[in-house]
């Protein structure tokens, strides 16, 4: 799941400086869940602008905000309704899926975080990089290109204590977590296998399912 | 070949001191240090913005070291630059004639002085090592033919003897040596017997690279105390800490009495003949470390120390 967290009020405000009648696009999808766009989020900020002086045209919730052919129908309402600014309580991808859908200003209200597990409501914890090429075979099922500070793919830095990673104690050492489960597998031969995690950064990315690839 | 190479392949007790770049422009001081150190150990480690705090770089004052006569070991870490710029500058200190390189990943700036900089991390100590054999084989980290004779290097990495689970840091040094380590400076260590495990360790993985103890003279029992707490895999035991207290209290020098301690961990671990030298760690206080070295008995062989050039000590530095 994408992990969002909602800007600070100050900044969203300076964002619509100038803007009067404005649209609320929300997301069924990973912003529901982080309770930065669901329905009742898309609420609070309809209520909160309106006390500000702004009114609300509209509000939009559609299933996935990051769906171009989605949100493209969803947002067919806006269509002859006089709009200055959307504002979008999704992820940097649904705020640009908005923006690439409409010819209006649209403003993040939040600040999209990490790729992340939800390991119950409102505890998130990141468990993916995305880095293209996954080492999880061989490290028992813990990524250590994302849950090592570091990154590190070869095994751990000198920066342990009890378990603990150096540059934030409340984390645990992925690499100590990865030698514990394999151990526990019998699997600790894998400390030694090559590991990737390494994908050349060419940004922005693209994946064609229709095109036949190499 | 390096003095370090020559004494370890004579099979002589390799003894290397650590330095610190300043964090300023003035490298007087820096050049100042090292010459109390000549002749007196191998070859002098330069820091790579240790601990992430910002100081000028490893490469600058190996070269000045260079420049001035000295067998200076270039510490890199992946930390900041990415393999492009490693490669450059390890090409660059190959020009000067520069070949020990301690392979390093590096500390995160999260630890550190500039606390916002972005870590790179695109190669951590094995890659930096790997990076060195494609160098001396003359290609370049995009697999580019280099220009020129192929530049030598000699490159080590560094281990952390007292950590837990030991046999995690063992199969890492494995990665290290099969990447190309050909020497090992640890870690600083307190007693012989903190060291042990270790060496078990490594013997029983097949890791054959000389190792050199990491020496940290004690300046305090406070010191001793913050590290314990602070440092990882660092260790006093309490009978050191205990006697640098009494020292104190008894109105004595505990920084003598640390050295002393240094002394003669560092003679029993060449009597004993537990590692192939020792790596001394002095923390700001490297004009003790001749002293130090005399207290333990130990001598560098004269063919091998560095050779003085005349008026060396002025070249170099930034005189304004």
């Amino acid at each position: 799941m994408i992990i969002t967290r909602k800007k600070p009020e100050e900044a969203l405000l300076s964002m619509l400086q100038g803007a009067k009648r404005v649209a609320i696009v929300g997301c069924g999808s990973c912003a529901a869940a982080c309770q930065t766009g669901g329905e009742k989020e898309i609420g609070e900020m309809k209520a909160f602008l309106e006390a500000r002086g702004f009114q609300v045209a509209a509000t939009v919730l559609p299933d996935e905000c990051c769906h171009k052919m989605l949100v493209k129908r969803d947002l067919k309402v806006l269509r002859g309704l006089d709009v200055d600014a959307v504002v979008g309580l999704a992820c940097g991808d649904g705020v640009q899926t908005v923006a690439d859908n409409v010819d209006l200003p649209v403003y993040p209200a939040n600040d999209t975080l990490f790729l992340g597990q939800v390991e119950r409501v409102g505890i998130f914890h990141e468990y993916c990089r995305m880095c293209g090429d996954c080492v999880l075979g061989v490290t028992g099922g813990i990524c250590p290109v994302t849950r090592c500070a570091k990154g590190l793919v070869n095994g751990p830095c000198g920066g342990q204590r009890n378990g603990k990673c150096e540059v934030d104690p409340e984390n645990d050492c992925a690499w100590v977590l990865i030698y514990r489960r394999l151990e526990k597998l019998g699997k600790l031969d894998a400390l030694l296998s090559p590991t990737g995690g390494r994908r050349p950064a060419a940004h922005p990315a693209h994946l064609n399912l229709r095109e036949v690839r190499k | 070949m390096s003095r370090l190479q020559r004494a370890l392949e004579q099979g002589q007790f390799a003894v290397t001191a650590e330095m610190a770049p300043p964090k300023g422009a003035d490298f007087r001081p820096a050049l100042e240090t090292a010459q109390v150190l000549r002749g007196k150990v191998h070859s002098l480690n330069v820091t790579d913005m240790q601990s992430a705090c910002l100081k000028a770089s490893s490469l600058g004052l190996c070269t000045a070291l260079r420049q001035a006569g000295f067998e200076p070991i270039l510490q890199m870490t992946g930390r900041d630059r990415n393999r492009m710029a490693l490669a450059a500058d390890l090409l660059t200190a190959a020009a000067f004639g520069i070949d020990t390189v301690l392979c390093l990943t590096g500390d995160h700036p999260a630890v550190g002085d500039c606390r916002d900089a972005k870590p790179v991390y695109d190669l951590d100590s094995v890659g930096i090592l790997e990076l060195l054999r494609e160098l001396e084989a003359g290609r370049d980290c995009g697999g580019n033919p280099l220009t020129g004779e192929a530049p030598r290097f000699f490159g080590g990495a560094a281990a952390t003897p007292v950590y837990d689970p030991l046999p995690l840091q063992i199969a890492r040094l494995k990665r290290k040596a099969d990447a190309g380590a050909r020497f090992l400076q640890t870690q600083a260590v307190f007693s012989a017997e903190s060291l042990l495990p270790f060496l078990e360790g490594v013997d029983r993985a097949g890791i054959r690279v000389p190792i050199l103890a990491g020496i940290i003279p004690l300046k305090s029992a406070g010191m001793a105390k913050f590290m314990n707490e602070h440092v990882p895999g660092i260790a006093v035991p309490q009978s050191q800490i205990d006697a640098l207290a009494a020292e104190k209290a008894a109105g004595g020098s505990p920084a003598r009495l640390g050295l002393a301690m240094a002394a003669e961990l560092v003679a029993e671990l060449r009597e004993r003949k537990l590692c192939a030298g020792v790596h001394i760690m002095a923390i700001g206080a490297e004009k003790s470390v001749p002293g130090l070295l005399e207290m333990a008995g130990v001598h560098i062989c004269e063919e091998t120390a560095p050779v003085p050039r005349a008026e060396a000590s002025s070249e170099g530095g930034n005189h304004e």
